[in-house]
């Protein structure tokens, strides 16, 4: 028996046909609709299958656009949004997945269980239950008109817009950062309280070290999809003055006759998280090389 | 112990039951506001059934759009998972034991889904659908071929990390004994995948009947609406408490489905003889220790 089992690629085939079929090629439908022509009676765009005839004006005037035109807000607001969003869930997430990992005790699997119930309630209805809270009718509003603030939360505003975020993802950050600091060797953190190190000397100099990787891991995986974001904002302010990349990918799309700059955004999104992508691996790769040394 | 440890300590609790209130709290309220006696989702008029089952029109169980909603809704999830899982399953067991290069397309193939937003899926496949691959109509079956590529790949993930906790030995056992390759997939490793194909079942399923953004670049419009999309297009309006009814429904039902599974679960693992009952079922379906 010297040739090598058939039965392996064969069980691998049908999902990775697939994959290629309705993952790999709708990528490649999207780079030519991108680089496509639009038809001059019809204004629709006209895919162009044939790489070598691709034609990059489009995608120029949009990349412009995003530079130094009316695209730029959208593209810094978007960045803003989920740097200022992914900065406060870690600051409520890290503590929750601290506390779960090290002092949860004999209350662990409901505190546990309590943690992941967000996970398991659907997205919308999160944001409805917001919704609700915060119309001007709403509980929240009447609760701070109590302090003398009025102001309507749903009408555009970008505090809105980044706790939304921040609500909606934050379940998805401290799931993966608690099965980080599980998994940590508590023992190097005594050892270095044993040593003389204060607790925050330790938490500083070993804690965070050791939980870097994770900690990269979790933001990467809150990041990706918040770029990508658009419902909740549709949802929460339905402003353009709060819009973001997804809400034009959504627009152009979904609603309009300019597919071809939807796709042009679509592929400048993805060449966004390309860069966050690589930013990741080439940190873990450093924390790889450190933990060796 | 100093004071600061002490101090951390005592903190640490208030930030986590915090936490917890400001997550579940908002949703507690809008589930009471289904119950809502008037028409606003905001002012409480006093308890009624009015928009469960009450107003022969206007509540969940007598709207005809949330009822084709509801019922478009668990068609799709549960077509999605009959596809999914077996596909993906089979792709993992496959992929697992690949070497060389082949192995890497499969793995990159497999792992570029995870890390790719839902809203680049479905702008891909919307432009796919009604450019390329023409003869699939946007509806239905738009929306069962973008939900089953989208989770194929969690499939994958479930299914590799059993594999690897099962390791090789036992197969190769069984190979030792006499055993065809196919044999001893079929008798000896299939069995031993049970958890994992438990926890697909659940996670597909939640995953799919909660599916907004693919859902929806790949509707048709009234006829292929969905809960979730149900809820989108009428939060803003004036919708009544029937809207807060129907969400409801939808998170009843993924707990519905996740309770059963976590009970499958941590009976087949005691029928089996595996300690951990409950705590390890929690931690089959979501890949971290409880």
């Amino acid at each position: 028996m010297k040739r090598s089992p058939r039965i392996w690629p064969a069980l691998a085939a049908p999902g990775a046909t697939w994959l290629l079929a309705l993952f790999g090629i709708p990528f490649y439908a999207v780079a030519c609709v991108a680089f496509g022509t639009i038809d001059p009676i019809f204004r629709d765009a006209i895919p162009q299958w044939n790489p070598l005839a691709w034609d990059f004006g489009q995608a120029n005037e949009v990349l412009q656009s995003a530079i130094s035109g009316p695209l730029q807000g959208v593209f810094l607001r978007t960045i803003v949004y989920v740097i200022a969003a992914m900065i406060i869930s870690f600051a409520v997430g890290f503590p929750v997945a601290y506390f779960l990992a090290r002092h949860a005790g004999k209350h662990k699997l409901l505190l546990l269980t309590l943690v992941i119930v967000p996970f398991w309630v659907n997205y919308l209805m999160r944001m409805l239950a917001w919704v609700n809270l915060l119309s001007p009718s709403g509980l929240f509003s009447r609760f701070m008109g109590i302090f003398g603030i009025h102001y309507n939360w749903l009408d555009g505003s970008p505090i809105t817009v980044i706790f939304g975020l921040v609500y909606g993802y934050v379940p998805f950050l401290i799931l993966p950062m608690y099965a980080t600091l599980e998994r940590l060797d508590w023992r190097l953190v005594e050892a270095a309280r044993d040593l003389g190190a204060t607790s925050r000397q330790a938490f500083r100099l070993v804690t965070v070290p050791m939980a870097q990787a994770g900690m990269a891991a979790a933001a990467i995986l809150i990041a990706l999809p918040m770029f990508g974001d658009y419902y909740t904002n549709d949802l929460l302010s339905r402003s353009p003055r709060t819009e973001m990349l997804g809400n034009q990918i959504d627009f152009y799309i979904n609603n309009s006759q300019q597919p071809q700059r939807g796709a042009v955004l679509v592929m400048m999104l993805s060449a966004l998280l390309l860069v966050a992508l690589s930013w990741y691996l080439r940190s873990t790769a450093r924390y790889a090389k450190e933990r060796v040394k | 112990m100093n004071t600061m440890t002490r101090r951390r300590i005592s903190f640490l609790p208030v930030i986590i039951w915090g936490y917890i209130t400001w997550s579940l709290v908002p949703v507690i309220i809008a589930v009471a506001y289904s119950f809502n006696d008037g028409r606003s989702r905001t002012v409480w008029q006093g308890f009624s059934l009015r928009w469960w089952i009450g107003d022969p029109n206007a509540s969940v169980f007598h709207d005809a759009s949330m009822r084709h909603a509801i019922f478009n809704s668990l068609i799709l999830a549960v077509t999605t998972v009959a596809i999914v899982v077996p596909i993906g399953i089979s792709l993992a067991v496959g992929a697992h034991r690949l070497r060389g290069r082949s192995a890497t397309a499969v793995q990159g193939l497999t792992s570029i889904p995870l890390i790719t937003p839902e809203i680049v899926v479905g702008a891909a496949l919307l432009l796919t659908f009604t450019r390329l691959f023409t003869g699939i109509p946007l509806g239905f079956p738009a929306q069962l071929l973008g939900n089953v590529t989208f989770s194929i790949s969690a499939v994958v993930v479930i299914v590799r990390a059993r594999l690897v906790s099962i390791g090789s030995g036992f197969e190769e056992a069984a190979r030792d004994l006499g055993a065809t390759r196919f044999q001893a997939l079929r008798y000896v490793l299939m069995p031993m995948l049970w958890p994992s194909v438990m926890a697909s079942l659940v996670v597909v399923f939640a995953t799919v009947i909660d599916d907004f953004v693919i859902t929806s670049f790949l509707s048709s419009g009234v006829e292929s609406e969905t809960v979730p999309l149900r809820i989108y297009s009428s939060v803003k309006g004036g919708a009544t408490p029937a809207l807060n009814a129907l969400a409801t429904l939808l998170v009843l039902t993924s707990f519905t489905v996740l309770i059963c599974g976590l009970f499958g679960l941590s009976l087949w693992r005691k029928r089996h003889g595996d300690k951990g009952g409950l705590r390890a079922a929690l931690s089959d379906i979501t890949q971290a220790d409880a």
